[in-house]
């Protein structure tokens, strides 16, 4: 474990971040209300309450999910293929760093990041709609626990990448749709069964159950399978990066 | 003397079949200046980048600091700094945040006071505050030299550290590599200026085809190698040799005021006495006479054109 290490890429990153504060912050902040004034207000104010809870507060950890979900892929993503781009990985290879570094400095940041915008949307959130958290030690614990696996899919997605389109591709094209189609916005009880039973298949389905429980005590799944389920794929993609730093595929020639 | 690096028997080649090196056994001593020279694609940079860990091996043992670099390589990169040929780093940093991170990623507590020195040293201070990219393309590599240094390495490897920097920063360069072995880092270089090798090297290994032809000490390598010529200028031009001289196979040159005779400072008998006392034999008139000695290039040219 090199400590030294460990502390220099994570403050590197997060003074990165620190650099771009505006784009890294303001974007998910506006998309947000956008999605609250549409959704929540236009579009919810015509839709019945969900299990007594109205529509506009049913979406918010659907949309934080979202966000989160998308902010620790693209900024783990591109921590480490911005270096690959620019040729800086070199120095990073050739330095005394293990695996176990290399993760807890960039995707140690990319949590941390991903995790604080989170936090961040549920604020403006709280203040466009009142919100009552029945379980926060939980939801704290789910939201960082999502963050870091989905920052550790992110890298994995920044080390194999060739090119800044396979950067985005991932994110755009399976990510988004999975997200929409995970429950995001309604109840997966209110899709007719045949698609219930497709949903089931989806793994953003299980997240948005898990972090919607700790939110209002209910969910279309047992709380403990969202754990799991988020547990194991974090523990996959770790098993995967490390795979990768062993073997060198993509990175060393 | 015993040495820092040990390669043996080091063979690469890559996924697309291309051999890039060839059975290389070197060591490097402790304190020296090695240059590493070799036209493009030689395979200079690949040997460096296994050495340094970024590349993997076909087969072979390559040794750093008496650890293995595939078996402890957190132990050899440890201790060594790498400058790179191509000038990456991150632009939008600034020069002290980007030495300061090498230094953390080495695993080494802050130490302003050592930072400081050596950006002092490379006439980085005053840019410290400065973004990357905001500066010329001869201080990106004064940058990449703070980088390396940052962590107080054993070995420096400079991949050629003054490709497309102009005569003035060369010199510079040159001069802050001098002091960095006064200060006892081994230093390895690799270029293609022979001048470069000439001037600082203590021992010069020259790879061509992923193969080294020679590692010789460099003084010894030019005397051996080193053919000498000598040129007379005589006071009365000459058409046509005189028999008496023929055996010196002189050539004539600058219309037959310049003699030109070449020999082989390692032989026991140069012939340089007899060929004078044979020359005023002649009644031929000497007004100068003026020796030269092959230099690195040429011995370059020669191996590289086998």
């Amino acid at each position: 474990m090199n400590f030294y290490a460990i502390k220099a890429i994570y403050l590197y990153e997060m003074s990165r971040t620190f650099r771009t504060i505006s784009q890294s912050l303001i974007a998910p902040v506006i998309s947000t209300i956008l999605y609250f004034v549409v959704f929540g207000t236009a579009i919810g104010s015509k839709i019945e309450n969900i299990e007594g809870i109205s529509y506009g507060v049913f979406i918010v950890p659907g949309l934080v999910m979202l966000s989160v979900l998308m902010q620790s892929i693209t900024n783990a993503a591109f921590a480490i293929y911005f270096p690959k781009f620019v040729g800086t990985i070199n120095e990073l290879l050739s330095a005394p760093v293990n695996t176990s570094d290399i993760i807890l400095g960039y995707i140690g940041a990319a949590t941390t990041k991903s995790f604080s915008i989170g936090v961040i949307i549920l604020i403006t959130a709280h203040i466009i709609v009142p919100i009552n958290i029945v379980h926060p030690i939980y939801m704290i614990l789910f939201l960082l626990l999502t963050c870091f696996a989905f920052s550790s899919f992110g890298f994995i997605i920044g080390l194999w990448a060739k090119n800044f389109e396979q950067l985005n591709l991932i994110p755009m094209l399976i990510i988004t749709p999975l997200v929409f189609l995970g429950g995001s916005f309604y109840s997966i009880s209110m899709l007719p069964a045949f698609w219930q039973k497709i949903s089931m298949f989806n793994p953003v389905v299980y997240l948005i159950s898990g972090f919607r429980w700790t939110f209002f005590n209910f969910s279309d799944f047992s709380f403990s399978i969202s754990l799991f389920a988020i547990i194991s794929f974090a523990i996959l993609c770790n098993i995967i990066i490390f795979r990768m730093f062993k073997t060198g595929y993509k990175i060393r020639t | 003397m015993k040495p820092i690096i040990s390669i043996n028997s080091l063979y690469k080649t890559y996924k697309s079949g291309f051999k890039a090196l060839e059975n290389i056994s070197l060591d490097i001593n402790k304190g020296e200046i090695f240059a590493l020279l070799g036209p493009n694609g030689a395979g200079k940079t690949t040997l460096i980048s296994i050495i340094t860990g970024i590349t993997i091996p076909t087969s072979g043992l390559v040794k750093v600091n008496n650890f293995d670099v595939i078996k402890n390589p957190i132990n050899t990169k440890s201790v060594i700094g790498l400058v790179p040929q191509e000038v990456a780093i991150e632009p939008f940093e600034t020069v002290l945040s980007s030495v300061k991170f090498s230094r953390g990623l080495f695993g080494k507590p802050q130490n302003s006071d050592y930072l400081k020195k050596i950006l002092k040293q490379l006439s980085l201070w005053d840019k410290r505050n400065t973004k990357i990219i905001e500066l010329s393309g001869g201080m990106k590599r004064r940058v990449l030299i703070a980088k390396a240094l940052s962590h107080e390495p054993l070995v420096l490897f400079l991949d050629e550290p003054t490709a497309g920097v102009d005569v003035e920063l060369r010199k510079d360069m040159w001069g802050i590599i001098r002091s960095l072995k006064e200060n006892g880092v081994t230093i390895i270089l690799t270029t293609h200026y022979i001048e470069e090798a000439e001037d600082l090297a203590d021992r010069v290994g020259f790879i061509n085809n992923g193969k080294i032809s020679l590692i010789e000490n460099k003084k010894q390598l030019i005397e051996k190698m080193g053919k000498k010529t000598l040129s007379i200028h005589i006071n009365n031009s000459i058409k046509n040799i005189p028999n008496n001289l023929k055996k010196y196979k002189l050539e004539i040159s600058n219309n037959g005021a310049t003699l030109i005779y070449n020999y082989n400072i390692n032989h026991d008998k140069t012939g340089i006495t007899r060929l004078l006392n044979d020359l005023s034999n002649e009644n031929i008139i000497l007004k100068d006479i003026k020796t030269n000695q092959s230099s690195l290039e040429d011995i370059f040219v020669d191996i590289v054109g086998k």
